[in-house]
């Protein structure tokens, strides 16, 4: 056999992914993230950065960056559900912070202009995104306002044709690497639900300054940027769809911000589950393999019914997403689920790796760092559990 | 000449997944088990799609023999730029015990069929490890073999095959119709995008039965047991050249 094996890949007599697409998961996905990413991980973890502009650029080539995004732009105009399928690959890669900063490009920075932008917005700021020519970050959390969105301070004041823009964003993925942000900002004095807008913010304008870059207990290989903006002179136009609307426009795309989040960490979560498959059955302890004793492979076997029953969970929701439906309910059951079984599993399995799982040589214990954000970011599971209370109609009045 | 070129396409178990031995030792688990394009069968449609897109010939045939997966495998070569597919229909059965004979048999029946100007297969899948199919394609049609190519061109009437063999490299020039056996340096296959595989969704793949070709599926080869390799033996450490020389001889090496 020419070719050695090396990477473990999850077995399963049921197809993963929620489409299956020919050419797609193994020749293209796989062998992107096997060939492009994977061998350079360790190294952008030990840096705290990997390089965005490279990356994006070969993903783009590969037509990933703009899978549900209009045609005219770049994108393939597919529905959401291979955007999932899409996320569903990327957690192959061997660290949650690249996935989470393709993310925050696809489908966190891009969807509210792809929606509501003027063509001339979209062919400045979509265009080169999906093609993977720009690198966005989305500047939305503040310093003091992460969970209370309605609460920011930054302003973008009007003066003439001209947004003035003060203020500061905390917690931006890609910040110190983006060409645009896709911001958040006070433009009226109104109620706080409808006084913001969305502005893409060129990154190079005279103003804006990348603070520091945050060092982070996990998801070390995406740079997250705390940003200031002193004094930033922004042309009006650059408003996506309505001033006034954009709190609106960002809850809009909650839903599949969340589905995609959760459909990478599953492919992690079967990858760790069997990289401990494989480490417990080849280790001895009193004699037999780790995997032998009924308290490890009983666990796991906990373990994976979670990650199948969390994945069918993802594949109702996109399913009925994709037909027109409002999934807000089951995509923050989704999220929330996925946040606390990947600490579980985390936790679990770095067990049973002994003093190697406590070592920065194994998956298992980056994935055990990078996975505690998910209950953290992009909503935390105490917003989640509001939502859910707020559908099931718990909540006080 | 037709302009037209037939590409063999193999599913195989996927380069990096650990093999396992069935139980019974009938052969490896592929039951579930992740698999993708022989990764010389890449390189072998990205040398055809490369000729057509250098406009020196028509229309890429992708063929695959096998049960319905193997329609997966024939939809990559699509996606990678092949015109059209085929699928030679083999139940799961009797694709247990399909050789390079017969798949040689298949592919020459089509090569007439189609009146193909070249085949184009890879020197070898990475789960038989035969390097077998190109060779004896090209003796049943009495074609010329340019096997183990590192570098092909393509001109009127020829084509130049540089060969990697054991003292180097060898330049041959074969009149076609040829056979030609992809190796490792013939060129790097291009990622599939995802606009092209969506694309290759509509493009066509017909199904053919080994009978309508007039081939014999039945196998004169029979596996009796596969077994996985030895394991690894630990070794002993010598204090000098001396000892080493010593265990050498002991253990009848020299």
């Amino acid at each position: 056999n020419v070719f050695h094996s090396k990477a473990v890949s999850p077995t399963s007599a049921v197809p993963r992914g929620f489409r299956v697409l020919p050419g797609f998961q193994n020749e293209s996905a796989f062998k992107i993230i096997d060939q492009e990413i994977n061998p350079h991980v360790d190294q952008w973890e030990a840096e705290g950065k990997f390089p965005a502009h490279r990356i994006f650029k070969i993903l783009g080539n590969a037509g990933i960056l703009g899978v549900n995004k209009p045609v005219e732009y770049g994108g393939l105009g597919l529905d959401f559900s291979y955007s999932v399928a899409v996320s569903e690959e990327l957690g192959n890669i061997r660290c949650g912070g690249i996935p989470m900063a393709i993310g925050v490009q696809t489908d966190m920075a891009t969807p509210a202009l792809a929606r509501f932008g003027s063509h001339e917005l979209k062919t400045e700021f979509l265009l080169p995104s999906i093609l993977g020519d720009k690198v966005a970050c989305l500047g939305v959390s503040e310093v003091g306002a992460g969970s209370d969105v309605s609460s920011i301070m930054t302003k973008a004041v009007r003066q003439g044709d001209e947004y003035v823009i003060n203020g500061g964003k905390m917690w931006t993925t890609n910040g110190t690497q983006a060409d645009w942000m896709c911001l958040l900002a006070n433009t009226s004095d109104g109620p706080p639900h409808r006084n913001k807008s969305l502005i893409c913010l060129p990154m190079d304008l005279p103003g804006v300054h990348i603070a520091r870059q945050i060092d982070k207990m996990g998801m070390r290989s995406s740079d997250t940027a705390e940003v200031f903006f002193d004094d930033v002179r922004v042309p009006s136009k650059n408003v996506i769809g309505k001033e006034g609307m954009g709190f609106t426009y960002q809850m809009l795309q909650f839903q599949e911000e969340r589905l995609w989040a959760v459909a990478n960490t599953l492919t992690t979560m079967d990858i760790v589950i069997q990289e401990t498959i494989d480490y417990t059955r080849q280790r001895k302890i009193f004699k037999m393999p780790v995997l032998h004793h009924q308290t490890v492979h009983f666990r796991l076997a906990e373990l994976q019914t979670e990650v199948e029953l969390l994945r069918s969970l993802l594949h109702r929701a996109t399913a009925l997403f994709i037909k027109g439906n409002d999934v807000t309910k089951l995509a923050s059951m989704a999220k929330l689920k996925a946040g606390r079984l990947a600490r579980e599993l985390g936790d679990s399995c770095l067990q049973y790796w002994g003093g190697m799982g406590f070592t920065n040589d194994v998956l298992v214990s980056r994935f055990y760092r990078d996975s505690r954000l998910i209950s953290i970011g992009g909503g935390a599971d105490e917003v989640m559990l509001g939502i859910i209370c707020k559908y099931m109609d718990t909540l006080p009045k | 000449m037709s302009g037209r070129v037939l590409v063999g396409v193999k599913r195989v178990i996927d380069y990096a997944v650990k093999i396992r031995v069935k139980p019974d030792h009938s052969g490896v688990v592929t039951e579930g088990v992740k698999h993708s394009m022989n990764p010389f069968c890449e390189i072998a449609v990205e040398e055809a799609v490369k000729m057509k897109e250098k406009k020196l010939i028509k229309e890429v045939v992708a063929v695959s023999c096998g049960p319905q997966q193997v329609q997966e495998t024939i939809r990559t070569a699509l996606a990678m730029g092949a015109d059209r597919g085929i699928h030679v229909e083999v139940s799961a059965k009797e694709y247990e015990s399909l050789g390079p004979l017969q798949v040689s048999k298949i592919l020459a029946a089509l090569a007439k069929k189609e009146e193909a100007q070249l085949i184009i297969l890879g020197k070898q899948a990475i789960d038989g490890d035969c390097n077998q199919t190109g060779q004896m394609t090209a003796a049943l049609l009495d074609w010329p073999q340019g096997t183990f190519a590192s570098e092909v061109t393509l001109e009127a009437g020829h084509v130049k095959v540089v060969r990697e063999i054991d003292g180097g490299l060898e330049t041959i020039k074969i009149n076609t119709p040829a056979v030609l056996t992809a190796d490792l340096r013939l060129n790097t296959p291009r990622y599939a995008t995802l606009p092209n595989i969506m694309k290759a969704k509509k493009k066509k793949i017909a199904n053919v039965k080994p009978a309508d070709l007039g081939v014999e599926l039945a196998s004169k080869l029979q596996v009796l047991r596969v077994d996985e390799p030895p394991q690894r033996e630990a070794g002993v450490k010598v204090e000098s050249v001396d000892d080493l020389v010593g265990k050498l001889k002991e253990a009848g090496r020299i």
